[in-house]
């Protein structure tokens, strides 16, 4: 009889959304509206307990998805030591995606990238700032809101590169010299990582 | 459709995100101009002070610094 229970709540909630919301995918707009018809069949069932709730009503509604795209994109930079940007309004962001350099602009689709090392450029009218960012994640938002995390994020002028040549050169040597894949691992990353602090110092 | 889906490299050697991520910005801290590294690596570093416990009193404690990968 529970097993009915559960299948008669998801399809009783499923038709509730698509009625009381236009055809939308997301549920960011939808409150977690109760079916009259389970909440009836539950009371001839069992009169003394609550129906049960779903986890939608316990979750916080999020945030709306503004009906015109904004002009400006939010932009919340995190470090976890520090918060180099946070709700900062920019123009377009360029992320260093593991697909490639992805351009984000205000009312970009929602989108979660991984990163890979490289440069992450923050553009705000005629101003650029550059960053390396070591690995992290970017988690773009339908309301045009733009979380990017990292472990490591240098400006560009901090990096010393006789020290990157050298790292360079060393996991170049690491990885021919491997023998179990761990360390072929830890030397193929090595040499990913120095080659885009190159790339990133010469383009 | 294929049962393994295409794996980054260090996965497949065995490796977990956090780990390559932290292996990542250790490498790309070790290459920055001197006071900015001093400092990063500062901050980076991990003590541990592990004392074992006899008779409801703690022995010696033991100073255990984590070292960095790479």
């Amino acid at each position: 009889m529970f097993k009915q229970a559960s299948r008669l709540l998801s399809r009783s909630i499923a038709a509730a959304s698509s009625k009381s919301v236009t055809t939308r995918a997301f549920s960011s707009e939808v409150p977690s509206t109760i079916d009259s018809t389970f909440v009836e069949s539950w009371k001839k069932v069992a009169p003394n307990m609550d129906p049960p709730q779903t986890p939608s009503a316990f979750m916080k509604p999020r945030p709306s998805t503004p009906s015109s795209i904004p002009t400006k994109l939010t932009v919340n930079f995190v470090l976890p030591y520090a918060s180099e940007l946070s709700g900062k309004e920019v123009d377009m962001v360029i992320i260093p995606a593991t697909t490639g350099q992805m351009g984000v602009l205000p009312g970009h689709v929602p989108t979660i990238a991984e990163l890979k090392p490289g440069i992450m450029s923050v553009h705000e009218g005629a101003d650029v700032k550059k960053y390396f960012l070591s690995s992290g994640f970017a988690l773009l938002h339908a309301n045009s809101v733009a979380d990017i995390i990292a472990i490591e994020a240098v400006p560009l002028e901090h990096i010393d590169p006789s020290q990157v040549q050298k790292g360079l050169a060393e996991f170049q040597q690491k990885l021919t010299s491997a023998t179990t894949d761990l360390e072929k691992a830890e030397a193929q990353i090595g040499v990913e990582v120095h080659s885009a602090i190159n790339a990133a110092l010469s383009g | 459709m294929a049962l393994t889906a295409a794996v980054p490299f260090w996965r497949a050697a065995g490796m977990t995100y956090i780990t390559y991520s932290n292996i990542c910005a250790n490498l790309v801290r070790n290459c920055l101009k001197e006071p900015h590294r001093a400092e990063s690596l500062a901050r980076e570093k991990v003590h541990f002070s592990l004392s074992k416990w006899a008779d409801g009193k703690a022995q010696k404690p033991v100073l255990r610094s984590d070292a960095p990968e790479v």
